[in-house]
């Protein structure tokens, strides 16, 4: 008699947390729908402040913001980034994904060939504070520059041997593996579409007024 | 209502310092040691606290007398962990810097011992005014104790407060202070001088009754 219910049966027992998750619940996706517009503009305001950073040569003012479909059929966002003088700089792609403690997003720059990555930011994470935090320190995205974006990057634990190697944070294994996934993924879903080496990207659906920058 | 439980100005002053959530019951360790490096995000932590502990403590106590023993922390906790969401989106839309610089502490507010301890102590057993002056009174404390820490340590470690320059430029600026020894040593010796503070005034109280 054990497995027995408990008495007044399960439902008398939980109701209270099952009412209240459904409140909360509802709760939270109003907060999320009232404010998520906001705290995208915040990190578009971000992305635009460290273009520089993450395309060298790349003027804030002068990037492009565009919307083309990637391999999986979804439309991304994609920003193309030129310099001062009106050249084509490259490009910084938005990307995201499961890291070991929480969501983790992304910029990747991308040479204007699409061929090397030049840099790497991280706009949000909650990765272990003092161990995988240390993905957004600069000493851990400077391993992602330089390296080839044509073929997928491996995480090794020893110093890096071949182009594609990216040595892990030591004790943060999981998220040095998220973040090179990430990149990964966003890579191979836009090979095709900014792959082509022009000046113009394939399968663009809409380009979007200019953002001042903030 | 029993009582022999507090009333609401007793909660309040309770929570300032009398039964101060740092300096007299250690717990909520983690943000203190963490987030104490400048004032500004100290004080952001402290508020962000403070909406996840008056909220938390009005919703307990509003529905603490449909609350089964067995169930309640789950329903703390349940409760806790939507406000600590409401406040990492609040700070995410309106303090971006601050979100950002405060990271995965603001989600770890959920884990603050402080807030269950609120509901558990006062808010699931006392009527909604009594828990709103409890965790008034309790964010204080906390935004106090915090607030020393931080002024030690960004003062000697930066040179300033609240971002404001207020020693000489010449100031070297104690590394060890903004990193987390600093934060170590700063709690130790204040920690050291409330208890300290604490025993002469009640040793000067026992002396006092001695004599009358």
């Amino acid at each position: 008699m054990s497995a027995a219910p408990p008495r007044g049966g399960y439902l008398k027992q939980a109701w209270l947390v099952i009412v209240l998750s459904l409140v909360y619940g509802g709760g939270l996706a109003a907060v999320q729908t009232t404010l998520s517009g906001r705290i995208a503009d915040n990190r578009r305001a971000e992305t635009y402040d460290v273009i520089p950073e993450l395309v060298p040569g790349g003027d804030k003012g002068k990037t492009e913001e565009l919307l083309v479909q990637g391999a999986d059929g979804k439309d991304v966002r994609l920003y193309q980034v030129f310099a001062a003088d009106g050249s084509h700089r490259g490009w910084v792609l938005p990307a995201g994904g499961q890291g070991f403690a929480d969501r983790i997003d992304l910029l990747v720059g991308l040479s204007a060939d699409g061929a090397t990555i030049t840099g790497l930011y991280v706009l949000a994470q909650k990765e272990t504070p003092g161990l995988g935090d240390y993905i957004t320190g600069e000493d851990f995205r400077r391993r992602f520059a330089g390296r080839p974006a044509g073929e997928p990057l491996v995480v090794v634990k020893s110093d890096p041997r071949a182009d594609n190697e990216i040595r892990a944070l030591s004790g943060a294994t999981i998220s040095s593996e998220s973040v090179a996934a990430i990149v990964n993924a966003a890579l191979a879903n836009l090979r095709e579409a900014i792959g082509a080496g022009g000046d113009s990207p394939q399968g663009v659906q809409e380009t979007a007024p200019r953002q001042q920058a903030h | 209502m029993p009582s022999d439980q507090p009333t609401a100005l007793e909660r309040f002053i309770n929570g300032i310092l009398p039964e101060n959530p740092i300096y007299r019951q250690l717990l909520g360790m983690c943000p203190v040691l963490a987030v104490t490096n400048g004032m500004k995000p100290a004080m952001t932590m402290a508020a962000a606290t403070a909406f996840v502990l008056i909220c938390a403590n009005v919703m307990v106590s509003l529905i603490r007398g449909l609350l089964k023993p067995h169930l309640r922390i789950l329903v703390f906790t349940l409760t806790i962990a939507t406000f600590v969401t409401i406040a990492d989106r609040l700070l995410a839309a309106y303090v971006y810097d601050m979100s950002k610089q405060l990271g995965p502490y603001v989600p770890l507010i959920i884990v603050n011992c402080i807030i269950i301890s609120r509901c558990e102590i006062c808010a699931s057993k006392q009527g909604a005014g009594v828990a709103i002056a409890d965790a008034f009174g309790m964010s204080l404390g906390f935004a106090l104790a915090l607030a020393s820490i931080a002024t030690v340590r960004e003062i000697l470690g930066s040179g300033t407060w609240l971002g404001l320059p207020v020693l000489p430029a010449g100031w070297p600026g104690w590394g060890i202070m903004v990193l987390p020894p600093g934060a170590f040593l700063t709690l130790g010796l204040l920690l050291g001088m409330a208890e300290w503070a604490s025993q002469r005034r009640a040793a000067v109280k026992r002396q006092g009754g001695g004599t009358r």
